[in-house]
């Protein structure tokens, strides 16, 4: 029965979806209020039915309704309470009625937040959510449902992949797709922009704030994803260049070039035609990397041909959305020419230079996981592209990416005297030169040119973007402060020296080793010794381990006990490695137990991963900085 | 310089410096790409040489062997037709099982084993590497057509 309401809801929401798309924009093409203020009612009531269908789906797992095959596949008896829930968006149907619930709540939001722009906008912009809504209802119904029933009902269900058994995965697909669909505003507001060609500087203003909410739950999301992957899968490695992360970086690194792109747009009228494809470019790259990973297409061509119905469609809703959206592009984008100018030191060029760096950035992770396709579809044999092809190429535009940051970041609009600027830039050029000399040579007892020039550049950002909340704060009594928007960009940018930091020393300095380790034996490992004290069974709700308790010395002295297990679970039989990490700011300390070699000896992987915590901690401060700019007082005042 | 030349000049330097980083790109795309190579061909003697490929199927029953305490161990890896010793000196991931699929990186080393640097194996018991399935479901097939003809032999070089 709660299954069937969750199915009826989804269907009504597809109604109220139709609603939402069609009849706000007839109203704003002909002017008709009474049509438009459908649009906002619309959102709302697609809004509650979905997030019932959501709940009934909830409740089915709760309830262990092994007769829904959705629930059968991906849950059981034994499952803990907490991934009971988080099992509802842990394949396919679920994260697309997951994403679903987020972009009608963003509709919601953006309804609600919106009543100083004018009313055919709004209504343009909650249409266009509203097609958007009903491509993905018409897929879930048509090709994923989640409710569909089993006739012979198993008596216990095959269990959530142990993998996805976890607090950090529970969170991270829906701070991820409120990323990803975030996008969808942006998207909406370009396509409404042009629908109703006025393009002026407001639309700008309006999208920004939209756009830089999005940006910051992407940027946690995929920090939350790595730092994951750094302790669940096992290994240690914090970014693999899986397809299935790239597929969130590319829609990042066009997001990050929209919303610099965006601060031209909204302060100088200029780039708005760029704006729009760079709008466009992220969704695109949004939805693309959803249908990629969903469809299974990226594991094998040919799983594509396994399910045609929902290649297909993924095939035919990508093309709509991306090619309706160019035309109108094309349509409109010759009618946008600005007539200002400015001089080649400014900070228009600076941030066009951000925008070409990183869409090249983003054309190199699209190039490198697209490839073997390509060359698979071909026939041309079945190739792999190693990460240090993606570290290498994501050098080249990356490198004069933050070196060209912490000028730019000081340049005036229009045109920058130079000057005033090297006189600005200086002492922060001579701090990060020494510090890129004596941080890896004072602090880890090594020299390189690479973690040299990182740490450099890192220390480069780090000292350029404080330059301006330090005089805010030193300045004079009465003195103008820091906006908050000035201020949300220096933290953020503060945040990109932090991680380029975590990641030079990360990469620098990792002591990696593969050892067999006895009862009672230890292995060193940058000074620091593992000593494997003893071996115990012990229990989960549904699972057995293996667990080892390891004491952690340095010179003798004791700092740290680990307990790294090696997991049985029970319903899919699979072994699962937990790894034992003694974190500190400063490092990580990972001991992983591999197989066991015989009587009371393992093998085990043990690592040393200097300021790895820096990589996340980054993440979390340019997300940071985003949310500051967004709370600066000129979004909020009426237009 | 007028603007305009100014402008010249600066797309000028953009478009060398982008073609300049996309020969790199690409010089070193051709170094980090791993071909798969199937087993059968493997073992008749083509594969290239002196580089990294990727080599996959099932692990033999039986095949595993490691000296008790050491982290050197070898087995070997089947496509249903032909066998490839692997020898590998490190931890296994989680799924490494006899009879389960596998795919190693490495390459093959003076005594004509293959020496893998990287072993992985899925993280999902029902899942298999695309690649892997393909190559031991074209042999499926060719045991049971071809059984009786013996055409399903392996070749060795």
């Amino acid at each position: 029965m709660i299954p069937e309401l969750g199915h009826f809801a989804l269907i009504l929401a597809l109604s109220l979806a139709l609603c939402q798309g069609v009849l706000p924009l007839i109203g704003a093409h002909r002017n008709d209020a009474a049509l438009m203020s459908v649009a906002r009612t619309a959102a709302q009531g697609q809004f509650f039915f979905v997030a019932l269908a959501f709940a009934c789906l909830t409740w089915s797992f709760l309830q262990s309704d092994f007769s829904v095959a959705y629930v059968a596949n991906h849950s059981q008896l034994a499952l803990p309470t907490v991934y009971k829930v988080s099992a509802v968006w842990g394949a396919h149907e679920g994260s697309l009625l997951l994403w679903i619930l987020i972009m009608s709540a963003w509709t919601v939001a953006v309804g609600r937040y919106s009543h100083r722009l004018p009313e055919d906008f709004t209504s343009r912009v909650i249409a266009v959510l509203g097609l958007l809504s009903v491509g993905f209802l018409l897929f879930t119904l048509f090709t994923s449902n989640p409710f569909l029933r089993l006739d012979i009902v198993p008596q216990d269900g095959a269990d959530l992949n142990p993998l996805l058994q976890d607090p950090g995965l529970a969170i991270h697909p829906p701070i991820l797709y409120v990323g990803y669909v975030g996008f969808s505003v942006a998207f909406a507001f370009a396509i409404a922009a042009m629908l109703s060609g006025n393009l002026d500087q407001e639309w700008a203003k309006w999208t920004r704030p939209w756009t830089t909410a999005a940006w910051c739950f992407l940027t946690v999301g995929i920090a939350l994803g790595s730092w994951w992957a750094y302790y669940e899968l096992g290994w240690g490695g914090w970014w693999f260049w899986d397809p299935v992360e790239n597929a969130s970086f590319m829609p990042w690194l066009m997001g990050t070039a929209l919303i610099h792109s965006l601060a031209v747009t909204e302060k100088r009228g200029l780039f708005k035609s760029w704006t729009l494809l760079l709008a466009i470019s992220a969704f695109s790259l949004s939805l693309l990397g959803t249908f990629l990973v969903r469809s299974g297409i990226l594991v094998s061509v040919h799983a594509f041909a396994t399910d045609p119905a929902r290649g297909f469609f993924i095939l035919a809703f990508l093309g709509i959305v991306i090619i309706g959206a160019l035309i109108l592009y094309a349509i409109r984008a010759p009618e946008l020419d600005s007539a200002a100018g400015f001089k080649l030191l400014s900070r228009e060029t600076f941030l066009l230079l951000n925008n070409i760096l990183l869409v090249i950035a983003a054309a190199v992770v699209f190039y490198g996981t697209l490839m073997p396709l390509l060359y698979d579809v071909l026939k041309l044999g079945k190739i792999s592209i190693g990460p240090p092809w993606f570290e290498f190429a994501m050098l080249l535009p990356m490198l004069p990416l933050v070196l060209l940051l912490g000028v730019g970041m000081h340049s005036a609009w229009r045109m920058q005297p130079h000057k005033a600027l090297a006189k600005k830039l200086r002492m922060p050029a001579l701090v990060a030169v020494v510090a890129g000399i004596l941080i890896p040579g004072l602090l880890y007892g090594r020299f390189g040119v690479m973690v040299s020039i990182g740490t450099a550049a890192a220390v480069w950002i780090m000292v350029s973007a404080l330059i301006e909340p330090v005089r805010s704060w030193r300045r004079a009594e009465g003195a103008t402060a820091i906006s908050r928007s000035m201020l949300g960009m220096s933290v953020a940018h503060f945040g990109v020296g932090f991680f380029a930091l975590g990641i030079t020393l990360v990469s620098a300095f990792t002591v990696e080793t593969d050892q067999a380790m006895r009862k009672d034996g230890s292995v060193e490992v940058a000074g620091y010794s593992f000593e494997l004290r003893e071996l115990r069974n012990v229990e989960g709700a549904n699972y057995q381990a293996i667990e080892g308790r390891v004491e952690i010395r340095r010179d003798g002295e004791l700092i740290g006990e680990v307990l790294p297990q090696k997991r049985q679970y029970i319903v899919q039989k699979n072994w699962m490695t937990e790894a034992g990490i003694d974190a500190h700011w400063n490092r990580d300390l990972f001991i992983a137990l591999g197989d066991q070699l015989g009587n009371d000896t393992w093998s085990v992987r043990v690592q040393y991963k200097p300021m790895i915590r820096f990589i996340w901690l980054g993440a979390f401060i340019m997300a940071l900085g985003g949310l500051i700019a967004i709370s600066d007082r000129r979004y909020r005042s009426p237009a | 310089m007028t603007p305009r030349r100014q402008r010249m000049w600066a797309v000028g330097l953009a478009v060398a410096g982008i073609a300049l980083a996309a020969t790199f790109t690409l010089r070193a795309m051709k170094d980090n790409m791993m071909f798969f190579i199937p087993v059968s061909d493997v073992v008749a003697g083509e594969f290239p040489e002196n580089r990294n490929f990727r080599v996959g199927g099932l692990v033999v029953d039986g095949s595993v062997h490691r000296e008790p305490g050491s982290l050197e161990m070898e087995f070997r890896v089947t496509d249903l037709r032909c066998e490839l010793p692997v020898r590998y000196t490190g931890v296994l991931p989680d799924l490494f099982r006899e009879g389960q699929g596998v795919v190693a990186h490495g390459r093959i080393g003076a005594a004509g084993d293959f020496e893998a640097d990287t072993i992985l194996a899925k993280h999902d018991e029902n899942y298999m590497a695309p690649e892997v399935a393909e190559s031991l479901a074209e042999h499926v097939s060719e045991k049971t057509a071809g059984l009786a003809a013996g055409s399903a032999e392996c070749e060795t070089q």
